[in-house]
């Protein structure tokens, strides 16, 4: 059947199993929002911003494995989305971003609200089109889709001009997509598996690291299953949380920066690091030249560019996470009479990695007078449910998030790892709560960064998105403070937010709930309290003021240098 | 250490930009670059000549691969092909330097292709150590312009790359 390029690209969707989209209108996708008008089968969400409309597709992404989709229109609203998709890239999020551009004829006349969006986010998508003729369109998005979702993931832009959405021609969907110079190797080599688990039962000090590949490529449970198998030790970075449960015995909880001090020390001393889909970032190594001076290191990444890019690698293995964990599994199955040997010979590195988590657990100091952030993020978990997705924004309150809250299950945390970008959580609990109504949706943000996407308060209210936003109220760009605090005198430059702002009001404003308080024996309470409310929440926590985020190794130094109380 | 690679790339929108925002972005050098298409229809090939030690040299190799329109990477950093360049060489010829302009032409088997009472314009070519052997010959005798295509590099042997 014949159709105009603008429900093609519906269709498009509809055939990629898209059920809901994250979009702003304008002049150059007004013909795609027509179509849209009565298109029942995707569901339409309006944020107010479109950063906001493109953290929310991320969000939806990482909740659900799936594609997030969004949609803005040219110039301006293309340049809004630029954070969302930067934020996606780093952290390998499956996106899909479609912005309309003006008329092919005008493409580089300076026409208006036109930009050269494929030039500005280059560096920062998987990959792009522009669609130039309308009977390539169908092929560039089904193209579009599998990039976005194969090998590393990542997102995709297609800039759809506004007289190819006009123009019409013949809809027909590609079955199948071949790209000749894209072919991601999936498949780890068998004998660099052998050659992995051989090094691993001849290793006496092992540890897993493990990052957001193992997330993102659907391989907690294989992972798991190694790990207990062979009883090693698994540590996580930020990005990894969830793909190993933190309440086994076997979990070493976050390492890096603010990782948990037996993580750092496991590394250090570790004579095999077994790295799967982790890339070695200078958050999670500290001071390279220091870096886990004793150990091997075996490499597991679908993305071979990971591989050696910082760190010396021993032996690389380039493929699926899934597939290469559970080769690894056949493979110690067949050596049964080495791996309890190798069991038993942990004994003594078990013993060490006890004691280094008896010395200095992740820990804080409580009090009766003034709320603490970690005593707040501890009873979220204790009152949540057992599948709660939370997202974080960034700052000292992700950190606690991370340290305290114990994540089991994969997919249950949002946060931007990579870019580190302020003004994530709230949209991204956006997204992740338009895709599972029925479930627990939490976002834990600072006083800073939720008032960057605060607005989108309005978008829960008016899709009925009952996400619960915590906000832990320092009235500080608390991390930065905290950096100041440390290294630069207390000198607090800016990072003060002088005007206390009543969320209270503001939830108010929008047709939401607010609930305050600054007593540590409310916390509770109003936890439960604002769970039990059917639509969206601010629960505000006015907690200690000047607490800092420990153990914390300053940037530039060694993982073992850690800072544990200053 | 200089190093040649030729890219075998999709002849797609932007492509070019995609390669050199690669290099612009993860600070890698790039001394020279060549495109053109090849026999294969859609297909172009790249001959970039960069600089590094062994490890950049591989993340250059692997970021290549990893650009979606980027079919092939060919290294050539250990000899395995045969170089070329040219030059166009626009040098001042008056008096008795004509007569020594010519002679460097000829030694280098290059050629004049115009010819002027003040200047004559030369095409050489050969790999790039030639090239800059005759420049080092020409330039005390007045270069008023220079052009050079880069380096352009096949594989040595019976094997070729479809394209
Ligand atoms: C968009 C953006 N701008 C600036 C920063 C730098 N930055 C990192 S953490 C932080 C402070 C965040 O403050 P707040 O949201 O109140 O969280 P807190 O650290 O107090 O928990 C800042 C400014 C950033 N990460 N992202
Ligand atoms: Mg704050």
């Amino acid at each position: 059947m014949k159709m105009n390029g603008a429900r093609i690209m519906l269709e498009c969707l509809k055939k990629e199993g898209v059920d809901t989209i994250f979009g702003y209108p304008g002049g150059t996708v007004i013909n795609i929002y027509d179509e849209l008008f009565g298109f029942k089968e995707i569901r339409h969400i309006l944020p107010r911003h479109e950063q906001a409309g493109t953290h929310a597709a991320d969000g939806y992404a990482r909740a659900t494995g799936r594609v997030g989709v969004c949609l803005a229109t040219s110039g301006p609203g293309a340049t809004n989305t630029v954070t969302g998709i930067a934020t996606a890239y780093m952290d390998s999020i499956p996106m899909v971003i479609i912005t309309g551009q003006v008329p092919t004829p005008l493409i580089g006349n300076d026409a208006f609200q036109e930009v050269d969006i494929i030039g500005i986010t280059r560096p920062c998508t998987k990959h792009s089109f522009l669609v130039r003729d309308v009977k390539d369109l169908a092929l560039i998005m089904k193209k579009a889709f599998y990039i976005a979702r194969s090998g590393r993931p990542g997102p995709v832009l297609v800039d759809l001009p506004k007289d190819v959405q006009i123009a019409q021609t013949e809809f027909v969907y590609p079955e199948t997509v071949e790209i000749r110079s894209y072919k991601p190797n999936l498949e780890g080599h068998p004998r660099q598996v052998e050659k992995a688990v051989a090094m691993m039962l001849d290793s006496h000090r092992p540890v897993m690291y493990v990052g957001g590949g193992a997330v993102l490529g659907n391989a907690a449970d294989e992972l798991t299953a190694l790990a207990r198998k062979l009883t090693i030790p698994v540590t996580t970075t930020l990005m990894g949380l969830g793909s190993f449960p933190e309440n086994d015995p076997n979990s070493l909880g976050m390492l890096g920066m603010h990782g948990a001090y037996c993580a750092n020390m496991a590394m250090t001393n570790s004579d095999l690091i077994i790295a799967i889909g982790a890339r070695f970032d200078d958050r999670v190594t500290g001071k390279l030249g220091t870096f886990a001076p004793h150990a091997k290191i075996i490499h597991v990444d679908v993305d071979p560019t990971s591989i050696k890019k910082n760190v010396r690698v021993d032996l690389p293995i380039v493929g699926d996470v899934k597939d290469v964990l559970t080769k690894m599994i056949k493979q110690a199955d067949k050596l049964k009479d080495k791996v309890a040997e190798f069991k038993t010979g942990l004994a003594s590195w078990h013993g060490d990695i006890a004691g280094w988590k008896e010395k200095h657990p992740i820990g804080y100091k409580n009090s009766s007078t003034i709320i603490k952030p970690q005593f707040v993020i501890q009873k979220l978990r204790e009152l949540s449910d057992a599948d709660a997705i939370i997202a974080t924004d960034v700052g000292q309150h992700q950190m606690w998030t991370a340290q305290f809250f114990q994540f089991n299950k994969p997919r249950t945390l949002l946060t931007s790892g990579g870019l580190g970008t302020m003004g994530y959580g709230l949209p991204a609990a956006m997204g992740a709560q338009a895709a599972f109504p029925g479930r627990q949706v939490i976002t834990i943000c600072g006083d800073g960064g939720v008032q960057m996407n605060i607005q989108e308060i309005a978008t829960l209210v008016q899709n009925k998105l009952p996400v619960k936003i915590v906000i832990l109220n320092n009235n500080f760009l608390g991390m930065v403070r905290q950096w100041q605090e440390l290294f630069f005198d207390k000198r607090y430059s800016s990072t003060c937010m002088e005007l206390p702002i009543d969320f209270v009001k503001l939830a108010d404003a929008y047709g939401a709930k607010g609930f305050s308080t600054s007593k540590p024996g409310d916390v509770e309470k109003m936890i439960k309290q604002g769970f039990k409310e059917k639509g969206p929440v601010i629960m505000e926590f006015k907690i200690a003021r000047e607490e800092k985020v420990l153990p914390m190794v300053p940037a530039g130094a060694a993982l073992n240098e850690m800072v544990l109380n200053a | 250490m200089q190093h040649t690679i030729s890219v075998l790339v999709e002849n797609e929108f932007g492509v070019l930009s995609r390669v050199a925002g690669l290099f612009s972005g993860r600070g890698f050098n790039i001394d020279s670059v060549s495109v053109a298409p090849t026999n294969e229809e859609g297909m172009s090939r790249m001959t970039i000549v960069t600089r590094g030690d062994e490890q950049i040299l591989e993340q250059i190799n692997k970021q290549l691969n990893k650009l979606i329109d980027v079919i092939k990477v060919i290294d050539f950093t250990d000899g395995s092909g045969i170089e070329r360049e040219m030059a166009l060489i626009k040098v001042t010829a008056e008096d008795e330097n004509r007569a020594e302009v010519l002679r460097i032409v000829d030694i280098f088997r290059a050629k004049i292709i115009d010819v002027t009472p003040k200047s004559y314009t030369i095409e050489a070519t050969g790999n790039p150590v030639k090239v800059e052997a005759i420049l080092d010959l020409l330039r005390p005798l007045g270069l008023k312009e220079l052009v050079r295509t880069g380096a352009v590099t096949i594989g040595r042997g019976a094997k070729g790359w479809k394209g």
